[in-house]
C-alpha cells in the first residue's frame, strides 16, 4: 500500500481550490478568482515533477498510489500513470488555466460557482486519466458529468436545457452499459483492478458483449458517428470555457477508454469488430467533413470538425489488426496508436484554441453566426493572426501539431489498406475547405457591418492565453519527439496486449 | 560542407520573418526591410558559396539529419538536409530570386500599410522554399510543400479586403490541397514499402519496388511504383498548376505583382518540377507514371497556351504563358529529360520574371490599366520597358541564341527522340505549342507596344472603374468570379478583372509614378491629364528589368552544354539507360553556337515565325481580320474565353454538389434521421408510451389499493401454486 | 374452547371488512383512515393470537410497537386531512385525484 502522492495532489488540489472558491461566494469573487487561477496554476506546476520524473522507457505504471477504498468490493483508491495517460493529465492541467483566465471578466452570473465547477471538473478529469481501479475510474467518469451538466445548464445559451439533457442522457446511457461490463468482470476477477481485468481470460462471446458495452460508453464520448449529435448542440449552448473543456479533454476520455479498456480487455473482440470501428471512423472523417462545410454557426462548425478529427483517433487505434493481417508484421501497428495519441493531444490544444477564439468574438458581438461577421481582420489584426494560425493548424498544416497525428495515421492506415488511407486523406481537402471557408467569411474581407467596425482587438489577457496555446501548437508541430518518446513503451505494450489472444484454451 | 552554414541558409530568413512579422511595430518599416533583406542576402551568399563548393571544389553530397522530428514504431523521422548539385542550383535560384523581390518590394510596397507583414511573408516563403528544396526526407518535403502553399495563400490574400483576392487565395489553397491529397498517399505508399521516409532508402529500394504490387480489391492490383509516382505527381500537378489542377494560378494574379512574378511564376510553381526531378530514381522505374506525366504536361503546354490568345488582361496572358511553360517542363520530365526540365525551369525563371516585371511597368505607366485593348503604341512612350519586354518575349518564343531557345528546343527534340507511349501526342502538342506561344506573345507585344494608341479613347471608361477607393474593388471585383459564360463573358470578364487589379495597383507603386507627390492616402486620385500620357517607369522599375534581361539573353547559351548535355547534376538525377533521350541528343550536340545555328533550320523556329506573322497580321496589320475569325469560330472562342469551363464546372458543379451533399447529410442524416428519428424519436416514443400508461393512474386511492390487493393475490397465488 | 382457528377467522373478517372499506368507500377520507387502522388491528390480532399459541411474549411486544406507529400515523393523517380541508374545502375522496396521470 503506497500512500498519497503527487497524483492525489493533482486530483484533489483543484477540487479543494474549487470548494474554497465556492465557499468564498460571489461577494468575494475577486479573491475567488485569484484562488481559482492560483489553484489551476499550482496544478499545472505540479505536472512538472510528473513529467520530469516520468520514465519513458517502461510501460509500467508510475507514481502509483494504492489505498483501501471499499473493502467489501475489493475496490481500491488506486492511482498511477503510464505513457498513455500522462500526456492527457498534462493536457487537462494545461487547458484548465486558459479557461479560468478566459472567464476573468466575462462571466457575471454566479462567477464563484463557475470557477468552482471548472476546478472540480479538472480534478475529476485528472482522476479519470489516472485511475487504475475500474470502480474509481467509473466514479470519476460519472462525477465529471455533474459539473459539465451544470456549466451548460446554468451558463449556457438559449437552448441550454435541451442541450444539457441531451448531453447528459447520451453520455449517461452509454456509461451504464460500461458499468454492467465492469461488474461482470468484477464477478469473474474478484476485484476492480484494471490490470486484473486486462489479464482476465474471456471467451470471444464474452469479449464481444464487453466490447459492445464499452463501445457504447466510449463512442458517445469520442463521439463517433452516429452517436455524435449531442456534441454540436452541447458546444453551441455551452459557455466558452465549457466548450473548451468539452472539446479539449472530455472527448479524449472516449479515445483513452478505447486504449485503456477496449483494446487490452477485449482484444479478440476488437479484432473481430475492427471493421465496424474503421467504418465508423471513416464515416466520421468524410460524412462529418461534408456536414461541417455547410454550417452557419461557428461553434457548430468547429464541433463538427472536432468529430471529424476524432475519427482519426479511433481509426488510428483500430487499424493495427488489419496491419498485422495485411503485412504479416507488427511494424506500423504502434504507429497508428501513436498517431491517435498525438491527434488527441493536438486536437485538445487546437480545438480549445478555436473555441477560445470564437469566445473572444462572442464576448464582443454576442453572436456565433458566421453571417454576423466579416472582415474581422480590419479591426482585430492580432486576433486574426491567431485565428488564422489555429485554423491552419486545424487543417493539419505541417509545422503545427495538427499535422503530426493525421500524418502518422494516414501513413499507418496505408499499411492496413490502400483505401483506408485514401479515404482518410480526403480530410486534407475537406478540412481545408470548411476551415478556410470559415476564415474567409469571418476574418477576411471588407468590414461587414457596424458591429465588426466597433470591435476591439485582443486585450492582454486574451493575447496571453492565445499566445501560449499558439506556442504549444507550434512546438508540438515542430518537435513532437518528446511526446512520442514518453508514450512509446506504453503503446508498444498496448499493441502487444491487443494482438495477443485472450480466449482461454 | 559545414552543416552550420547549411543550417543558417534556411534559418536566417525564418528569423528575419519572425522579427518582421511579430515585432513589426517595434522594428518599424526600415527595420523590417533591413532585417529581412540582410537575412536573405546572407543566405543567398551562403548558397552561392555552397554551389561553388559543390560544383567547382567537388565537395561530396551532404546528407545528414539536423534533429529527430519523431520516432514512431521504429521509423525515425528526421529533419535533415540533402545538398547535392540539384539542390545547390535550386538554392541559388530561390535565394537570388527572393533577394530581388525583397529589394524590389521596398519600392513597390512603399505606401502599403502592410509593409512589415509583406516582408515577413516573403521571408517566410524563402524559408519554406529552402526547406522544400534542401529536404532529405518526405516529411520535410511535405512540410515545405505545404508551407509554401500557405505563404502563397497569405500573399494572394494579402489585400484581404478585396473579395476577389480572398476568393482566389482560398481557391488556391484548396486546389493545392487536392494535389497534396495525392502527394500524401504517395508518401504513405513509400513508407508502406520501405518503412522509411528518407530519400536515400526510398531511392535504394526503387529497383526492388518494380515487382511489388498494391492490392486495390480482391481482383485488381496496381504496380507499387505507379501508385507512388502518380500520387506524388498529383501533388506536383497542384503546385505546378497542371491540368486539371491549374485553375488557381490565373486567379493568383490577385496578389501583389512582385509576388505574381516571383512566387507564381519563378519559384513556387516550379516546386513540382523540382520534386519530380528529385524523385527521378523512383519515376524512372515507372513507365506508367511517366506516360501520365507526359500526357498531362503536353495537354497543359498546348491547351493552356491557347487561353493566352484570347485573354485581354496583360498580367493574365503572362500567367497563361506560365502555365504553358510549366507544361513544357512537365513534358520534359515525362520523357525522362529531367535536366532539360530543370534547365528550362532556370531560364524560365529569368525571362518570365522579366516579362512579369515589364507587365508591371506597363501597368504603372498606364495608370493601373491592365486591359490590353486600351493600350497600343506604348513603345514610343516607354522605350526601356518595350525593349526589355521584347527581349523577354523573344526568349520565351525560342529565338535562337536566346536562353529560352536552348531550353525549349532541347525539350522538343527530347520529346521527338522519345519512344514512350503518347510521345507522338506530346510532340505535336509541344510543336503546336511553339506556334501558340509565339502567337500570344506577339499579340501581347503588338497590342501593348505597337499599333494605334487606344488608351486615349479608353480613359473615360477606365476612370469610371477606378471610382472605388483602394481596397474596395466594388462589384467588379466580385464579378470577376461569376461564371463568365458565352461570348458575353468576354468583355465582362476582362473589365471585371481590370477594376480588381486597378484597385490593387493603386495600393502600392503609385508613389513611383507620381513622384511629383500630391496624391492622397487613397493613392488613386489621378487627374485627367495624368492618364492620357503614358510615360516610362522610374529607375526602381527599369533597373531590375535590365538586370533580368541580361540573363534572359545569355544564360541559356552559356550553360546548356554543362547543365543539359554535361554532367552538371552528377548523380542527383537518375536516368535509366533505355530512357536516356538527352544522352542520344548529346551525340548530335556540338556546342551552343552550332545548336543555335541548327535551330534556324528546324521546324519550331518556322512555327514561331508563323505565329509571329499571324499575330502581326491579325493584331497589327488587319485587326478586322481578327474579329472576322473570332466570329467564324465563335464556338471555339466561347470555349477559350470560358477557359474550357473549368472554373464554371468547379464553382457550379463540384462546389455546388459538395455543398448540396453537405446540406443533405446534415439536414437529412444528422437532423432528420439521427436526431429526429433516433434521438428525439426515442424520447417521443417514450412520451407516447407514457401517455398510454397514464390512464392506469386514476388518482383515486381506492383503485390503487385495489390494484395492490390484486397484485398481492397474484404474487401469493404464484408463490403457493407455482 | 376458543382455538387459534377462531381467532384467525376473526382477524380475517376484520381484515376483509377493512379492505372492503378501503375499496368501497368513495366519500370520506376519514373513513379510509379508520379502515387502515382496522387493517393494522387485524394484523395485531394475529400477533396476539400467535403469541398466545406459541407462548412467545415477543408477539405481544410487537403489537405495542405497531399500535404506537399506528397512532402516530393517524395523527399525521388527520393533520394532513385538516390542511387538505383548508386547502380544498373538501375531504371527499372523489375530489382528491390530483395524482391522476
Amino acid at each position: 500500500m503506497q500512500g498519497f502522492g503527487l497524483l492525489s495532489a493533482l486530483v484533489w488540489l483543484p477540487i479543494a481550490a474549487g470548494v474554497i472558491v465556492l465557499l468564498l461566494g460571489d461577494r468575494r469573487i475577486v479573491t475567488g478568482r485569484w484562488v481559482a487561477l492560483i489553484g489551476s496554476l499550482i496544478t499545472l506546476v505540479l505536472c512538472l515533477p510528473l513529467m520530469t520524473g516520468f520514465q519513458g522507457g517502461t510501460a509500467e505504471f508510475q507514481f502509483v498510489e494504492k489505498l483501501r477504498w471499499i473493502p467489501g468490493f475489493e475496490a481500491y483508491y488506486h492511482l498511477g500513470v503510464d505513457g498513455i495517460s500522462a500526456p492527457l493529465v498534462l493536457l487537462t492541467a494545461f487547458m484548465t488555466v486558459p479557461v479560468i483566465i478566459a472567464a476573468w471578466s466575462v462571466i457575471e452570473t454566479r462567477p464563484s460557482q463557475y470557477y468552482a465547477a471548472f476546478l472540480i471538473m479538472e480534478g475529476l478529469m485528472i482522476g479519470v486519466f489516472s485511475a487504475m481501479d475500474a470502480l474509481l475510474f467509473y466514479f470519476f467518469w460519472e462525477a465529471m458529468l455533474i459539473p459539465m451538466f451544470l456549466i451548460i445548464g446554468i451558463w449556457g445559451g438559449p437552448r441550454r436545457v435541451y442541450a444539457t439533457i441531451k448531453f447528459f442522457l447520451y453520455t449517461f446511457l452509454g456509461s451504464v452499459f460500461m458499468l454492467v461490463a465492469l461488474i461482470y468482470m468484477y464477478l469473474k476477477a474478484g476485484d476492480y483492478s484494471i490490470a486484473s481485468f486486462q489479464a482476465l481470460p474471456l471467451t470471444l462471446n464474452e469479449q464481444r458483449w464487453i466490447f459492445i458495452a464499452f463501445l457504447l460508453a466510449f463512442a458517445v464520448k469520442v463521439p463517433m458517428w452516429p452517436v455524435h449529435t449531442w456534441l454540436p448542440d452541447a458546444h453551441v449552448e455551452a459557455p466558452t470555457g465549457g466548450s473548451v473543456i468539452l472539446a479539449a479533454i472530455m472527448l479524449k476520455m472516449g479515445g483513452y477508454g478505447f486504449l485503456r479498456f477496449s483494446l487490452p480487455i477485449a482484444p479478440d473482440a476488437s479484432r473481430d469488430l475492427d471493421m465496424l470501428m474503421i467504418f465508423l471512423s471513416l464515416v466520421a472523417v468524410i460524412y462529418i467533413g461534408f456536414v461541417a462545410l455547410v454550417q452557419t454557426d461557428m461553434k457548430k462548425l468547429i464541433a463538427y470538425s472536432s468529430i471529424a478529427h476524432m475519427g482519426f483517433v479511433t481509426l488510428g487505434a483500430f487499424i493495427m489488426f488489419d496491419i498485422v493481417q495485411n503485412t504479416g508484421s507488427l511494424k506500423g501497428a504502434a504507429m497508428g496508436v501513436d498517431g491517435a495519441m498525438v491527434q488527441m493531444v493536438s486536437h485538445g490544444l487546437i480545438s480549445g484554441a478555436l473555441f477560445l477564439c470564437v469566445g473572444v468574438l462572442y464576448d464582443r458581438l454576442h453572436s456565433r453566426e458566421i453571417a454576423a461577421y466579416g472582415g474581422v481582420i480590419n479591426t482585430m489584426p492580432k486576433f486574426a493572426a491567431f485565428a488564422v494560425l489555429f485554423a491552419l493548424a486545424n487543417t493539419g498544416l505541417p509545422g503545427t501539431s495538427g499535422f503530426v497525428g493525421e500524418f502518422l495515421v494516414i501513413i499507418a492506415s496505408f499499411k492496413a489498406n490502400f483505401w483506408y488511407s485514401v479515404l482518410a486523406a480526403v480530410t486534407l481537402i475537406l478540412g481545408a475547405a470548411y476551415t478556410l471557408w470559415l476564415v474567409k467569411r469571418v476574418i477576411f474581407g471588407p468590414v461587414a457591418n457596424d458591429g465588426v467596425a466597433r470591435l476591439q482587438d485582443l486585450n492582454i489577457r486574451e493575447f496571453l492565453i492565445l499566445g501560449v496555446l499558439a506556442l504549444a501548437v507550434l512546438l508540438l508541430g515542430v518537435w513532437p519527439a518528446p511526446l512520442l518518446e514518453m508514450m512509446q513503451a506504453s503503446i508498444h505494450h498496448l499493441v502487444d496486449q491487443a494482438v495477443a489472444s485472450k480466449v482461454p484454451l | 560542407m559545414n552543416p552550420n552554414v547549411l543550417l543558417a541558409i534556411p534559418l536566417l530568413p525564418l528569423i528575419a520573418a519572425i522579427i518582421a512579422g511579430v515585432f513589426g511595430r517595434q522594428v518599424g518599416r526600415a527595420g523590417a526591410h533591413t532585417v529581412t533583406i540582410a537575412g536573405v542576402a546572407i543566405s543567398c551568399a551562403l548558397s552561392l558559396y555552397v554551389l561553388k563548393q559543390i560544383y567547382f571544389d567537388g565537395a561530396p553530397t551532404f546528407d545528414a539529419p539536423v534533429y529527430t522530428w519523431l520516432v514512431s514504431d521504429g521509423i525515425n523521422i528526421q529533419v535533415g538536409f540533402l545538398v547535392d548539385r540539384l539542390t545547390a542550383l535550386m538554392m541559388v535560384v530561390v535565394t537570388f530570386v527572393s533577394l530581388c523581390v525583397h529589394v524590389y518590394t521596398i519600392g513597390y510596397m512603399h505606401d502599403d500599410p502592410g509593409y512589415q507583414r509583406f516582408f515577413s511573408y516573403i521571408s517566410l516563403f524563402t524559408f519554406s522554399m529552402l526547406m522544400l528544396v534542401m529536404s532529405n526526407n518526405f516529411m520535410q518535403l511535405f512540410f515545405g510543400w505545404e508551407a509554401v502553399g500557405v505563404v502563397s495563400y497569405l500573399l494572394i490574400g494579402f489585400w484581404y479586403t478585396r473579395p476577389s483576392a480572398i476568393f482566389a487565395n482560398m481557391k488556391a489553397f484548396i486546389v493545392n490541397r487536392v494535389g497534396d491529397f495525392g502527394f500524401i498517399v504517395g508518401i504513405a505508399a513509400i513508407v508502406y514499402f520501405t518503412n522509411s521516409l528518407d530519400y536515400k532508402e526510398a531511392f535504394a529500394a526503387a529497383p526492388q519496388l518494380v515487382s511489388q504490387n498494391i492490392v486495390l480489391s480482391h481482383t485488381t492490383s496496381v504496380a507499387a511504383l505507379t501508385v507512388i509516382c502518380v500520387g506524388l505527381f498529383i501533388g506536383a500537378m497542384g503546385k505546378s498548376a497542371q491540368v486539371p489542377l491549374h485553375v488557381w494560378l490565373p486567379d493568383s494574379m490577385e496578389g501583389p505583382t512582385p509576388i505574381s512574378a516571383l512566387i507564381h511564376a519563378a519559384t513556387m510553381v516550379t516546386a513540382g518540377i523540382f520534386m519530380v526531378a528529385r524523385m527521378s530514381p523512383l519515376f524512372e522505374h515507372s513507365e506508367t507514371a511517366l506516360t501520365f506525366v507526359l500526357v498531362i504536361g503536353a495537354t497543359t503546354a498546348f491547351f493552356m497556351g491557347l487561353l493566352g490568345v484570347v485573354n485581354n488582361d496583360i498580367k493574365r496572358v503572362v500567367a497563361y504563358s506560365t502555365l504553358s511553360q510549366l507544361g513544357y517542363m512537365t513534358v520534359a520530365l515525362g520523357v525522362s529529360a529531367y535536366s532539360a526540365a530543370i534547365f528550362h525551369l532556370m531560364t524560365h525563371a529569368f525571362f518570365k520574371a522579366l516579362l512579369f516585371l515589364a507587365a508591371g511597368s506597363v501597368i504603372i505607366g498606364m495608370h493601373h490599366e491592365q486591359d490590353m485593348r486600351k493600350m497600343g503604341g506604348l513603345a514610343k512612350y516607354m522605350p526601356i520597358t518595350a525593349i526589355t519586354c521584347w527581349i523577354g518575349a523573344l526568349a520565351l518564343v525560342g529565338t535562337p541564341f536566346l536562353s529560352g531557345f536552348y531550353s525549349k528546343d532541347v525539350i522538343i527534340e527530347a520529346v521527338g527522340e522519345s519512344h514512350r507511349a503518347a510521345a507522338t501526342y506530346a510532340y505535336w502538342c509541344v510543336l503546336l505549342g511553339v506556334f501558340v506561344t509565339s502567337l500570344y506573345t506577339f499579340r501581347m507585344l503588338f497590342m501593348t507596344f505597337h499599333g494605334p494608341e487606344r488608351f486615349r479613347h479608353a480613359h473615360g471608361h477606365g476612370h469610371a472603374e477606378e471610382q472605388g477607393t483602394a481596397g474596395d474593388p466594388g462589384p467588379g471585383g466580385a464579378l470577376a468570379h461569376a461564371p463568365a459564360f458565352a461570348t458575353a463573358g468576354a468583355h465582362g470578364h476582362g473589365s471585371a478583372h481590370t477594376s480588381a487589379h486597378a484597385a490593387e495597383v493603386s495600393h502600392a507603386p503609385a508613389h513611383a509614378v507620381h513622384s511629383s507627390g500630391g496624391h492622397g492616402a487613397g493613392a488613386h486620385a489621378h487627374e485627367e491629364h495624368d492618364r492620357s500620357a503614358p510615360h516610362e517607369s522610374p529607375a526602381v522599375v527599369t533597373v531590375p528589368l535590365i538586370a533580368l534581361a541580361i540573363p534572359s539573353l545569355l544564360i541559356g547559351g552559356l550553360t546548356v552544354s554543362s547543365v543539359v548535355f554535361g554532367d552538371f547534376f552528377g548523380d542527383a538525377i537518375f536516368v535509366l539507360e533505355r530512357n536516356d533521350v538527352l544522352g542520344e541528343l548529346a551525340h548530335e550536340f556540338h556546342g551552343a553556337i552550332g545548336f543555335a545555328l541548327h535551330g534556324f533550320l528546324s521546324l519550331p523556329f518556322w512555327l514561331a515565325l508563323a505565329g509571329a506573322a499571324t499575330a502581326w497580321l491579325f493584331f497589327l496589320k488587319k485587326p478586322s481580320l481578327a474579329n472576322t475569325t473570332a466570329r467564324t469560330f465563335g464556338w471555339l472562342r466561347t470555349i477559350l474565353v470560358n477557359k474550357y469551363f473549368f472554373d464554371w464546372i468547379n464553382e457550379n458543379i463540384v462546389a455546388g454538389a459538395t455543398r448540396l451533399l453537405g446540406r443533405s447529410l446534415w439536414r437529412g442524416g444528422d437532423a432528420a434521421i439521427i436526431d429526429g428519428a433516433m434521438v428525439n424519436g426515442t424520447a417521443a416514443a417514450m412520451g407516447r408510451l407514457g401517455s398510454l400508461l397514464r390512464h392506469v393512474q386514476s388518482g383515486y386511492l381506492y383503485s390503487y389499493a385495489f390494484w395492490m390487493i390484486i397484485g398481492l393475490a397474484v404474487l401469493l397465488g404464484w408463490f403457493l401454486w407455482r | 374452547m376458543i382455538t387459534l382457528g377462531h381467532l384467525l377467522a376473526l382477524s380475517a373478517v376484520l381484515f376483509a371488512i377493512a379492505v372492503a372499506g378501503v375499496f368501497l368507500n368513495r366519500k370520506n377520507v376519514i373513513l379510509l383512515l379508520m379502515c387502515v387502522e382496522l387493517l393494522l388491528l387485524a394484523a395485531n390480532f394475529n400477533f396476539v393470537a400467535f403469541s398466545r399459541y406459541l407462548g412467545d411474549i415477543s408477539g405481544q411486544v410487537f403489537v405495542f410497537f405497531v399500535l404506537t406507529v399506528a397512532a402516530a400515523e393517524s395523527a399525521i393523517g388527520l393533520a394532513i386531512l385538516v390542511v387538505l380541508f383548508r386547502e380544498r374545502r373538501s375531504i371527499n375522496v372523489e375530489d382528491l385525484n390530483t395524482l391522476k396521470g
